[in-house]
């Protein structure tokens, strides 16, 4: 495992409709106002798919998976 | 085709309930959707119910209209070719109104397609489609009116007026409380077309297919004999 993800919301984009605070409570909150609060940590492997259900589920297409490279090593494979 | 050789009018019965159940499927659809835009939730049904099941109706009712496009082309009784079903108002049979099913189907497919392909046209290329849903389902229940031979059965009117009344309540929810910050121009407007459009298809059904001889009038090529109710056809 030398890539992983990072969830990033696009504040532009995001309109609170909050279903990805539901899907992933793990990594994401929603503050006062129903916008979601999202950990800066990388998206735990076996978090993964639920992650990539949430990224699907937005409604305004706000919630982004960006790909991270930790670490990295020669000849690696991305999953 | 093995259910038609056993009994032809099977084909037809079920051309006309997998009709019906569409139009049921379309109608929760709808209301789905703007339950969705509404942000409705309560405890025990999330909001990403609300979404799954608003997705999952609409592929529901694709898979339906399959068997309802299917079944049509394949009964012997009315002559529909199954380019009839995709491309509007070529065939030979009730031209128009069968064209107004075909134009729903290609809506419903254009909306389900850039839905699945939201993440690559954008979210604002999606949105300006999906405007289309409004378009859809009137004339998918002008067609069902119009090309159905049911519009006379009193259940499947009570059918109709329900699937009628749940997607007017969705309209109003949706421009009260979705577009209250809208112009009020914009919602005048939006109520205005819906209201005249309820009315003149409610007017033109009293006129039409809820009266005796739509089935002529529709467009009916005169030597198909189609077994449907108060119907008899002219075989030679």
């Amino acid at each position: 495992m030398n890539r992983t993800r990072r969830l990033v919301v696009d504040p532009i984009r995001c309109d609170a409709h909050g279903i990805c605070a539901e899907l992933l409570p793990e990594l994401i909150q929603l503050d006062d106002w129903g916008y979601p609060m999202v950990s800066e940590q990388p998206v735990p492997h076996h978090l993964e798919a639920h992650a990539r259900r949430a990224v699907a589920a937005c409604p305004t297409l706000a919630l982004l998976a960006t790909e991270v490279e930790v670490a990295r090593t020669a000849g690696g494979r991305a999953r | 085709m093995l259910l038609g050789a056993a009994n032809p009018k099977v084909l037809w019965y079920l051309t006309r309930g997998f009709g019906l159940v569409s139009l049921v499927l379309l109608s929760l659809t709808v209301a789905l959707g703007v339950a969705q835009l509404a942000r409705y939730a309560r405890p025990g049904l999330p909001r990403f119910v609300i979404s799954g099941l608003h997705r999952n109706a609409s592929l529901v009712a694709v898979g339906l209209l399959a068997v309802h496009i299917l079944t049509a082309v394949a009964d012997p009784f009315a002559p529909i070719a199954l380019v009839d079903a995709v491309v509007p108002f070529i065939g030979r049979y009730r031209p128009f109104w069968l064209g107004l099913g075909a134009l729903a189907f290609d809506l419903l497919v254009t909306l389900i397609v850039t839905s699945l392909i939201r993440q690559y046209i954008g979210h604002r290329g999606w949105r300006a489609v999906h405007w289309l849903a409004y378009g859809c389902w009137p004339v998918a229940l002008v067609h069902g009116l119009g090309t159905g031979s049911d519009a006379r059965i009193g259940w499947v009117q009570l059918l109709y007026l329900v699937c009628t009344a749940l997607v007017v309540a969705a309209l109003a929810w949706r421009l009260t409380t979705r577009w209250a910050r809208a112009p009020g121009s914009y919602r005048l407007t939006a109520a205005a077309s819906a209201a005249v459009l309820l009315l003149v298809v409610a007017v033109w059904a009293e006129q039409g297919p809820l009266r005796a001889g739509w089935a002529r009038r529709a467009g009916t090529p005169p030597v198909s004999t189609i077994p449907a109710v108060g119907a008899t056809g002219s075989h030679p």
